[in-house]
């Protein structure tokens, strides 16, 4: 007969890290994994890394998932993203725990990366009503006219998140995308996945409609040229390329149809962000009403 | 295999009598339908790339009857789908045109005046389409009236309820007067396999359809959900294959409704290889009955063309 030690040994059952695209966490579709390792190079987990097909289905569920996002108020835009913020609460110690092993932070430090994190969703999610008092505007014109220029989403947004901020960094580049209403195709970084895995999981338990926010774990400079020369995406961010001719290629392909591009540039993500990247991805629709008659 | 026994010597004698046709019918094999259903699931993973894609790929635009069925459908409209017909892809006048374009029978004029000298036929539903619940004389009438607007193509509907109530010499009867009434316009007959319910009843069905003298037997009037789907149309290419060892004839096949992917067109054109062989790939053998088909093979080619992904903000709405 087994000892109790060893007939009550259990087997832990360890997570497989997928991608997010379309509301559900599918494999990658070319079958390929990679190893994750911690700031000290010691084994962390296996994460699926993504091909060009899986960012081309990404993209598809993105466009599928525009319409419906873009249509509804500002307000509940907004409530939807302060519920990401509420339910990333919930999982804080889980997103230290990864934060902390993938960036090498202390975990007291990790936490307040993990409050900023959260704190920033909640900043984007009043901006959601805000933004068409600040960026429009009403025009004088010379006629019996009310002219108004509108802020609108422009569409599906490509995210190459930076390499450094796994989770700070991944938030700050997200959330100024989906809250005036775009939906987002995001490659997080390639050494430090895990704190994007988890934001997925957070983005299919809260109420953000599947394929708004599509996580994909793998390569940038692999799964960035197809993004980049896709002429369904409108526009693309750039912060996780780390080479400048890289990035020079990726504006060139972005050109094709005249993409939004946001060349990289060193951040820091703890400073206040500005409205920088919110104004990036809008578009201004200007309407002239006639008055009177 | 070959689903006719070795109790049938002709097959003309097989319609000589209700009685006989019926002890035909009954008499044909029932279909597995796990292996039917594994078959086509198997031949859906074959993995087709490069230059046989891109074969593929203009052989299903060849292969298109664009349709538009619905109830809002204006002679803008089909005047539209007529021009994405002759020409589907303004940027790349290398893409192939389509086969037919199918419209109800009071636009077949418009879409013939359209089409005129482009070698693209018109294809009009006709027979009380899509229930297909009329008298014969309407069904007949309706025929009539679309051939005369200059129809080249006659999509007749089935008589469901004759063919479920057993009554096989009527579907039988029914189908040989809209023949004779389509005088020379093919005859595509629909069996609507959504409403069949087995597989066996659409054996039997494609059967009845070949003996009356179909030139297509159809899957869906893309009215009915489901629609086609892989293992109904491979039932029916069954039957043509097992027709054309016993008649000598080709008959073709047309799934409609619910193909809406350049992967799903080219798992149908596996499917017809594999199963009926490479005579049927040929337009005048196999066609598509689809309409949001067409964007997205035009898509793929693009993608094919020019290495990067296309989007659908450059293609018609339709």
């Amino acid at each position: 007969m087994p000892t109790k030690d060893t007939a009550t040994q259990r087997l832990e059952v360890r997570k497989t890290y997928k991608l997010y695209i379309g509301g559900a966490f599918p494999r990658s579709e070319s079958g390929r994994s990679y190893v994750v390792n911690n700031a000290k190079g010691k084994f962390l987990a296996n994460a699926s890394q993504a091909s060009r097909k899986d960012a081309r289905d990404a993209v598809v569920a993105a466009r599928k998932a525009f319409g419906g996002w873009h249509a509804r108020t500002a307000y509940n835009r907004g409530q939807v993203l302060y519920r990401i913020a509420e339910v990333m609460e919930g999982r804080h110690q889980q997103f230290s725990a990864e934060v902390s092993a993938s960036e090498g932070l202390s975990i007291s430090k990790a936490r307040a990366v993990v409050d900023a994190s959260i704190d920033r969703w909640v900043w984007y999610a009043g901006w959601a009503d805000k933004l068409a008092q600040v960026v429009g505007s009403s025009n004088p014109v010379a006629g019996p006219y009310f002219d108004f220029s509108l802020p609108e989403a422009t569409g599906v947004v490509a995210v190459l998140a930076p390499q450094d901020s796994s989770l700070l960094g991944l938030t700050s580049v997200i959330a100024p995308a989906i809250v005036s209403g775009n939906t987002v195709v995001a490659v997080s970084s390639y050494e430090r996945p895990l704190p994007a895995v988890t934001l997925g999981e957070v983005m299919a338990t809260s109420d953000v409609p599947g394929g708004v926010v599509n996580l994909l774990t793998g390569s940038a400079s692999e799964i960035g040229p197809w993004l980049a020369s896709h002429d369904d995406v409108n526009a693309i961010d750039l912060c996780g390329i780390t080479s400048d001719d890289e990035a020079r290629d990726l504006e060139i392909a972005a050109a094709g149809n005249l993409k939004r591009v946001r060349r990289p540039a060193a951040e820091d993500w703890s400073a206040d962000q500005g409205l920088s990247r919110l104004t990036q991805y809008l578009e201004l629709k200007t309407v002239w009403h006639p008055i009177g008659v | 295999m070959t689903t006719l026994d070795s109790g049938v010597d002709s097959l003309a004698d097989v319609t000589s009598s209700e009685d006989r046709l019926r002890r035909f019918l009954l008499g044909l094999p029932g279909v597995d339908q796990v292996g039917a259903e594994a078959r086509a699931a198997t031949l859906s993973t074959r993995s087709i790339k490069t230059t046989a894609k891109q074969y593929a790929l203009d052989l299903a635009i060849q292969m298109i009857d664009l349709t538009t069925l619905e109830g809002q459908d204006t002679p803008g409209k089909v005047r539209a789908l007529c021009a994405k017909a002759k020409r589907p892809d303004p940027a790349d006048p290398t893409a192939p045109q389509v086969a037919a374009v199918c419209v109800y029978p009071d636009l077949v004029a418009t879409a013939k005046r359209e089409l005129q000298g482009s070698g693209i036929n018109v294809a009009s539903v006709a027979t009380a389409f899509p229930s297909g619940r009329s008298s014969l004389a309407i069904k007949v009438q309706d025929t009539k009236d679309a051939v005369a607007s200059g129809a080249d193509e006659v999509d007749m509907v089935i008589d469901r309820g004759a063919f479920l109530s057993g009554r096989y010499a009527m579907v039988f009867d029914e189908i040989a007067a809209i023949r004779e009434a389509a005088g020379d316009a093919h005859l595509k007959v629909i069996l609507e396999t959504g409403e069949l319910v087995t597989y066996d009843n659409v054996r039997r069905a494609s059967w009845l359809a070949m003996l009356a003298g179909a030139d297509f037997i159809k899957t869906s009037t893309g009215k009915v959900s489901p629609a086609a789907t892989l293992p109904v149309t491979l039932v029916m290419l069954e039957a043509v294959r097992d027709y054309h060892e016993a008649t000598g004839l080709h008959i073709g096949v047309k799934p409609a409704g619910g193909i809406r992917t350049a992967k799903d067109a080219i798992k149908y054109l596996v499917t017809v290889n594999e199963t009926a062989g490479p005579d049927w790939l040929d337009p005048e053998l196999f066609r598509f009955g689809a309409s949001s088909l067409l964007n997205d093979l035009l898509m793929q080619r693009t993608k094919l063309a020019t290495g990067h992904y296309p989007g659908p903000d450059y293609f018609t709405l339709d």
